[in-house]
């Protein structure tokens, strides 16, 4: 591509744009950052992510599936003899990794944390504290092209977190509605929403082929997503927020902090 | 009647200030109606590059109060006039003089995509047939003005010059046209990563939000084509699925 000869750069922050810019990447700073740590604190808990008081049967979704662990949900068992004790475990560790890494390669996340953490840009045309700048064309940010990859394991883990809310309607006493029913339902909704808007699934269900009309099932769907899609901000940030209210409810009340209230 | 004041920059490439202005506004005004305004009373010498008044032409591309706008279609009664209202040339293009880049880098970048290519016609006649729900999504793109707002706010030319590797929103919503075209038989992937460097977008959504014609640029055009870049070039599994396809 022809070279041109250019203004000179403006320097990091400087812009003539007026009001508070900052006030979008001050958010994601902040939300996103309040998230990391208070999961990374959840998961290294091990302890009070399920709750049973009452008859119910509440899992948090920090720790769903439990592979192993000391609930009653957990699929294989206690944690197993071969891991030493030195390691730290968690029930969390072993597939918390999977939705971090979904979310951290987002496409709509990544946009939004390159500007909040990495000011790459800071805002839209304010000017940058770096001259370099390799995008996501080489190593290491090349790899947030393995996001799809994490679709797929995102779509089972709804299928488990869809089961964990089904548990929630059963009580030792059968069919009810507590707060926590209705708050892990509220957490597939929403983690649904999400999955379901994603630009990789929108690729894969329909937005590859040129005549879609050919395909009238796939364009159906091809409709569907394209539609959540365009809101796949607000689902990313709804979603969010949901899963850690969900786990800080479970936690406090298996703490016996908060008291789960019954509807019957 | 109101008056509003402005600065906008004068000077050309080896340099230039901000210089003040006073003008008179009427109800219903435009900044570009206040900039020629000010051209006509105050500064004859003042460049300042417009065609249509209407938001069709592309021209009048310039940063108003540090947002890349089209001065036809910004209208004064949505400026805050406490202050200068700033009106400066845009930031990626070459400087000519005052509000006027030369935006000839985007013309020689555009001839380097691949042509469109259709199938064979449909009918003996050399004519097609498609369905619009197929060409609904390209259609969206083809409202493109080429203002180069787009281009101007994009942080990988205005901030990082990269204007010999990347060929910017613009173009690729240019190429997504082609690209999701349902006649169309080229394939454009390989250049997409390797010669326009899709991978430098960084997916921050600035060229979306400047667009005038609001085409929806990074979610309908820059995403689906770098889903179709790891489809083609990344993903293992439909690499080995398309081993089987052909296009
Ligand atoms: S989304 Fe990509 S092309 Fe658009 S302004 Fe940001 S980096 Fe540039
Ligand atoms: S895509 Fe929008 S902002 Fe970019 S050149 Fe076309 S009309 Fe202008
Ligand atoms: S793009 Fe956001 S989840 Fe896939
Ligand atoms: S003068 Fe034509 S778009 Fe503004």
């Amino acid at each position: 591509m022809a070279s041109v000869s250019l203004p000179i750069k403006r320097s990091f922050g400087e812009t003539m744009r007026r009001g508070a810019w900052w006030t979008y990447p001050l958010f994601v700073f902040l939300g996103l950052s309040a998230f990391v740590l208070y999961s990374t604190w959840a998961a290294f808990q091990g302890a009070h992510y399920f709750y049973g008081g009452g008859g119910a049967h509440y899992l948090s979704p920090f720790y769903s599936p439990e592979i192993f662990g000391a609930s009653p949900h957990a699929m294989f068992g206690v944690k197993p003899a071969w891991i030493p004790d030195w390691v730290p475990f968690s029930p969390a560790f072993l597939i918390l990794w999977a939705p971090a890494g979904f979310r951290f390669t987002c496409y709509y996340y990544r946009g939004a944390y390159y500007k909040a953490f990495w000011a790459d840009p800071p805002s839209c045309a304010v000017g940058e504290p770096r001259e370099t700048y390799w995008g996501e064309r080489s190593f290491p940010l090349i790899l947030q092209n393995v996001h799809r990859y994490f679709l797929y394991l995102a779509l089972i883990f709804l299928i488990f977190l869809a089961h964990d809310a089904w548990k929630a309607f059963w009580f030792d006493d059968g069919f009810g509605i507590g707060v926590g029913t209705l708050v892990l339902t509220a957490n597939v909704f929403f983690l649904g929403g999400y999955t379901f808007s994603c630009h990789s699934l929108r690729h894969l269900i329909g937005g590859n082929c040129d005549e879609l009309s050919k395909l009238p099932i796939r364009h159906k769907a091809y409709g569907c997503v394209s539609y959540l899609n365009r809101r796949h901000m607000i689902w990313a940030w709804a979603s969010l927020f949901v899963v850690g209210f969900s786990d800080i409810y479970v936690r406090l009340c298996s703490m016996g902090v908060w008291t789960d209230w019954r509807f019957f | 009647m109101a008056k509003a004041a402005f600065k906008i920059w004068r000077g050309s490439s080896e340099g230039g200030e901000f210089v003040s202005y006073t003008t008179e506004i009427s109800p219903g005004m435009v900044v570009l109606d206040a900039v020629l305004q000010i051209q006509g009373e105050q500064a004859g010498d003042l460049a300042c590059r417009w065609n249509c008044k209407a938001g069709k032409c592309g021209s009048c591309s310039a940063e108003i109060n540090g947002n890349p706008k089209l001065m036809c279609m910004t209208r004064m009664n949505t400026l805050p006039t406490d202050q200068p209202i700033t009106v400066e040339p845009m930031k990626a293009f070459p400087l000519k003089k005052d509000l006027v880049t030369d935006v000839s880098w985007n013309y020689r970048v555009k001839e380097k995509i691949k042509k469109f290519k259709p199938r064979p016609p449909d009918a003996p006649d050399g004519t097609w047939r498609m369905m619009q729900e197929d060409i609904d999504r390209v259609q969206e793109f083809r409202k493109c003005i080429e203002c180069f707002l787009c281009q101007d706010v994009c942080h990988v030319l205005r901030d990082h010059h990269k204007h010999e590797e990347f060929i910017g929103p613009r173009f690729l919503v240019y190429a997504a046209a082609l690209e999701m075209h349902p006649l169309d038989t080229e394939n454009r992937l390989r250049d997409l990563k390797d010669e326009s460097n899709i991978g430098l977008c960084n997916i921050t959504k600035c060229c979306t939000k400047v667009c005038p014609e609001g085409i929806t640029i990074t979610d309908n055009a820059i995403i689906p084509l770098k889903e179709r870049v790891v489809g083609e070039f990344y993903d293992p599994i439909t690499r080995f699925l398309n081993l089987f396809r052909k296009k």
